[in-house]
């Protein structure tokens, strides 16, 4: 019950989501049927969950929202700017009232209410306004509520027909009055043509049989005339103006019915009639004719049916899959199928493209003969098809029998010419004997003649505790089987050596797998922004878009989870100070509109997020005032413009001249870039002023596993993240003293800093004559790293350290090496911030 | 993965309700109102199925048709016209041109499902 609920409010969370997403579309497109559908969709399935859980809250006011969209869909009452507005109010107030159980803080009650009372006065007025049009025609009107309840469905589609046949008919109007002008004129000839063939053809389709009818006739003279059998005269064109006239009048929904109407309608069609009767060319087909065509009856008696197929061998060019025929035959009741390969073929001279299979079946089945014929509609030019069925006389009784019947067919070849009839008789009599001592085994078989097919399950919901035990565990499974490698290496036993070197491989695949059931597509996290962006810009008077790219790309739930606040914050950032107002971005040349590109790329073992935006770019004169006053840097440093935007992530720095309820105060760009680093990610500015800024995140795709660079320092292990590290290059004792005590390093004349990890660590023993340095980038800044001993690169899973360590700065975890011994994983960003502040304190 | 159809047709009307039918069978939908849209929205997707009109401004159903053909990647994708009783002839023109199937009008919402079913298996 506790998984249920949870799986309940993860459910339920989603929809909510996916309903805030489809009100913001319907915001955009407010008369999209398909959107609203999917609303009052969302909001049914919203309260039959919440229903079944007892959040009565929930439910009944979603059953109100409903209850707006039903009439919205039904095209009861219009859809407006309020209506939309109180919807995405109302998502707010369905989930906190989700959170909250059926209990209703205060902080919503006011709004809950104005909303409630919004809605119900809608529902209210919608009845007045019913009720005063039934009084009104009393008799009439109720037939046609209980017409329009039946299929309020196609009275949708039935209402955007008559909007097109209008359009249709003003153009039809302009084109016969060209016409009457220019007579010969085939384009206009064929678009009259084609207006009249759209309205008989659409008019069919959504009920309209008498304008479909009608316009039949009118068809087929423009056809004529299309056809240069018919010229244009004065009496079509009146007679056609007149038509159109008569079928505006038929699409109003009280326009039929009157006799005055009919008889104008019959006298058009007659005269129609006259010209086409004139011409001879009167097509005998009449509509009544066709519909004589009967179905057939459904409680038709079991046959047995003989089919051959022998397709033409190009018969897949006009994307005929054949396959699927056979199914929907295999559909119609019990069958033995066989597929027969043309024997003649050389396999070295097979075309791909081409068929040459042909098949056999044998089908029991309660259909007649047409409808099996129905199924190959549209293959009956492009194959030899031949179907038998058997008399009465020959009937198998049962199903065991059927299918010993087609196993005779087994060893037989294909031949067109089988009588089935007399295959049946030759299997009856020929069996009378055998069939009573049949070997048990050949019974049982017969039981399941048909292979069942198991529904397949797209996916399931497993609670994310799970998942982590599952990652935990798997961990520490690589962890053993690390140690059982070292183990059977020692040993050399190549028995053991092989069991562990398939143990690792399935490790690793499961490891792998493990890992990827954790994934889940960013698209989650950034269409939650769509939402944030517009009650932004309109809280700010702004106006912003939104584009999102790569919003399939996976990442960790963990790290998709963290990454919310960080990127509100970027995004409040580039609202608020980095999108100009209208009338300013209009001064500059600007679109009104300003663009916000959120995108999401994987590239290697990393993720990289950007968000960019078309506004004003960093102001590097402000910051740098701002930095001085703070007493960040002083007048006279010189900074690369990466140094320069790096300070907007210095706490309590903000350039802004006034602090709005967005953003301001300085709190927030030094929180992101503190997540970020927990991310084990990166963060990198760009920017251009007037042409916008560019946030960059690279973050790993997961934090479970690191992929790492091993090294020892006097027999102690560390790991570095490798994602970081660029090289490792010698430290020679020349480096040391051209360096005057310094730790730097010249490397292909640059020269980089370094920490040396020994005496940061206060590590003892002495140190090797030639020591390593791993050069690490860190936020766009290199950093060396002296180490004794570069071991290699090492995957491994990461360990948080217990309590008493956690807070020890420069490392952020441990983990366990195949030997079982301890290796500390460093925080490389901490330690290079360490050792600029030590710097700054020492000069 | 939903499978995509591509439906062309010059009426909206049509249009609408081939794409809300497909749509709540739980296809995806690309819709298109004639021959020349129709080749634009098919370059750079996959396509399981097309269904076009016929008679249709700037390029007609049986043109898309042979030139959707022509192109070697879409030799093999089911094409269904859409035809009235009265086109026998176009039938024909259009199965040579290179269609799979047909759906007369005026069709229910179900026969649409039926054929598009049969074709697409």
């Amino acid at each position: 019950m506790e998984d249920d609920s949870k799986v309940f409010y993860e459910e339920t969370n989603e929809l909510i989501q996916a309903l805030e997403k489809q009100i913001l579309k319907l915001e955009k497109y407010p008369h999209d049927i398909v959107i609203i559908q999917e609303v009052f969709r969302l909001l049914h399935t919203i309260k039959g969950n919440a229903g079944m859980f007892g959040l009565t809250g929930v439910s009944d006011f979603a059953h109100l929202i409903e209850s707006i969209y039903n009439l919205i869909r039904n095209n009861q009452i219009i859809i407006n700017k309020q209506i939309i507005n109180n919807s995405i109010e109302s998502v707010d107030i369905l989930n906190v009232l989700l959170n909250n159980g059926n209990q209703v803080p205060d902080i919503i009650k006011f709004r809950l209410d104005k909303i409630k009372n919004e809605f119900e006065h809608l529902l209210i007025q919608y009845r007045i306004s019913k009720e005063k049009s039934t009084v009104a025609t009393k008799s009439e009107s109720i037939n046609k509520i209980s017409v329009k309840k039946e299929d309020s469905m196609s009275e949708i589609h039935k209402q955007a027909f008559i909007e097109e046949a209008t359009e249709l008919i003003s153009e039809l109007e302009k084109s016969l009055l060209e016409l009457e002008k220019d007579k010969t004129n085939k384009d206009l000839i064929s678009k009259i043509f084609r207006a009249m063939h759209t309205i008989k053809g659409s008019a069919a389709m959504f009920g309209f049989d008498d304008i479909s009818v009608f316009t039949h006739d009118i068809e087929s003279v423009y056809d004529l005339i299309r056809n240069s059998e018919l010229s244009v005269n004065k009496n079509i064109i009146d007679l056609t103006l007149l038509a159109v006239d008569q079928i505006s009048n038929m699409l109003k929904p009280d326009g039929n019915g009157t006799n005055e109407n009919e008889a104008v309608t019959k006298q058009i069609l007659s005269s129609f009639r006259d010209i086409l009767n004139n011409h001879k060319v009167l097509n005998a087909l009449s509509a009544d004719e066709i519909d004589a065509k009967k179905i057939s009856s459904s409680n038709f008696p079991k046959k047995i049916y003989h089919i051959f197929i022998e397709p033409n061998a190009d018969i897949m060019g006009n994307g005929t899959n054949l396959l699927s025929l056979i199914k929907e035959l295999r559909d119609f009741g019990e069958s033995y199928i066989k597929a027969c390969l043309d024997k003649s073929i050389n396999m070295e001279n097979i075309n791909s493209e081409k068929c040459y299979t042909k098949w056999q079946l044998i089908l029991k089945c309660d259909k007649d003969i047409d409808s099996i014929k129905d199924v190959f509609m549209f293959v009956e030019d492009d194959c030899k098809l031949v179907i038998k069925e058997n008399n009465d006389k020959t009937l198998l009784e049962n199903d065991e029998q059927f299918y010993l019947f087609c196993k005779t067919f087994e060893e037989k070849e294909f031949d067109f010419n089988y009588d089935i009839n007399k295959e049946i008789e030759y299997f009856l009599g020929g069996d009378l004997f055998g069939l009573g001592a049949l070997p048990k085994t050949i019974k049982n078989e017969v039981k399941t003649p048909k292979n069942t097919e198991i529904e397949k399950v797209s996916s399931i919901r497993v609670s994310s505790e799970k998942l982590d035990e599952l990652v935990n565990l798997v961990g520490e499974l690589v962890t053993v089987q690390a140690r059982l490698s070292s183990i059977a290496n020692n040993l050399s036993d190549p028995n053991l050596i092989a069991v562990s070197e398939e143990v690792e491989r399935i490790t690793w695949s499961l490891r792998d797998s493990a890992l990827n059931i954790r994934m889940l597509p960013i698209g989650t996290l950034f269409n939650k922004f769509n939402r944030l962006i517009r009650d932004l810009s309109k809280d700010l008077n702004k106006e912003v878009n939104l584009t999102i790219e790569g919003a399939e790309t996976e990442l960790d739930k963990t790290v998709i989870e963290k990454l919310n606040d960080p990127l509100i914050h970027i995004l409040r950032n580039s609202i608020d100070h980095g999108i100009e107002s209208p009338e300013q971005r209009l001064t500059l040349n600007k679109s009104e509109i300003g663009e916000i590109h959120l995108s999401a790329s994987q590239s290697g073992g990393e993720v990289l997020i950007k968000i960019s935006d078309d506004g004003a770019g960093l102001n590097k004169d402000a910051i740098k005032q701002k930095a001085i006053s703070q007493g960040l840097i002083t007048e006279g440093t010189e900074l690369s413009e990466n140094e320069l935007f790096g300070l907007i992530f210095q706490p309590g720095f903000s350039t802004a001249k006034k602090v709005t309820n967005v953003s301001g105060r300085g709190v927030g760009m030094d929180v992101v870039k503190k997540a970020i680093e927990l991310l084990r990610g990166s963060i990198e500015v760009t920017s251009k002023p007037n042409l916008g800024t560019t946030i960059t995140l690279k973050l790993p795709l997961t934090l479970a596993i690191i992929d790492g660079l091993l090294v020892d320092i006097n027999n102690s292990n560390f790991i570095l993240p490798l994602s970081s590290v660029e090289e490792c290059v010698e430290l020679v004792e020349k480096d040391i003293e051209n360096a005057h005590g310094r730790n730097f390093i010249n490397i292909r004349d640059e020269i980089i800093p370094y920490v040396n990890l020994r005496e940061r660590f206060y590590i003892e023993g002495t140190k090797p004559d030639i020591e390593q340095v791993v050069i690490a980038s860190v936020n766009n800044v290199k950093c060396g790293f002296v180490v004794d001993k570069v071991v290699g690169q090492h995957q491994t899973v990461l360990k948080t350290l217990g309590k008493v360590y956690k807070k020890v700065e420069g490392i952020s975890g441990a983990t366990i090496l195949g030997d079982g011994t301890v290796a500390l994983i460093l925080d490389i960003a901490k330690l290079v911030e360490q050792e600029i502040t030590i710097a700054k304190e020492t000069y | 993965m939903p499978r995509t159809i591509l439906t062309v047709d010059d009426s909206s009307s049509v249009r609408q309700m081939v794409g809300f039918t497909l749509r709540e069978a739980g296809y995806d939908v690309i819709e298109a109102n004639d021959g020349k849209d129709a080749l634009n929205k098919m370059t750079g997707k996959q396509i399981n199925l097309v269904i076009t009109d016929l008679n249709m401004p700037n390029m007609d159903g049986i043109e898309l048709i042979k030139s959707i053909r022509k192109n070697p990647i879409n030799k093999f994708i089911p094409i269904l016209m859409l035809t009235t009783e009265s086109q026998e002839s176009k039938k024909i023109e259009g199965k040579q041109a290179g269609a799979t199937g047909w759906i007369v009008k005026p069709f229910k919402q179900e026969q649409l499902l039926a054929v598009v079913k049969k074709v697409l298996g």
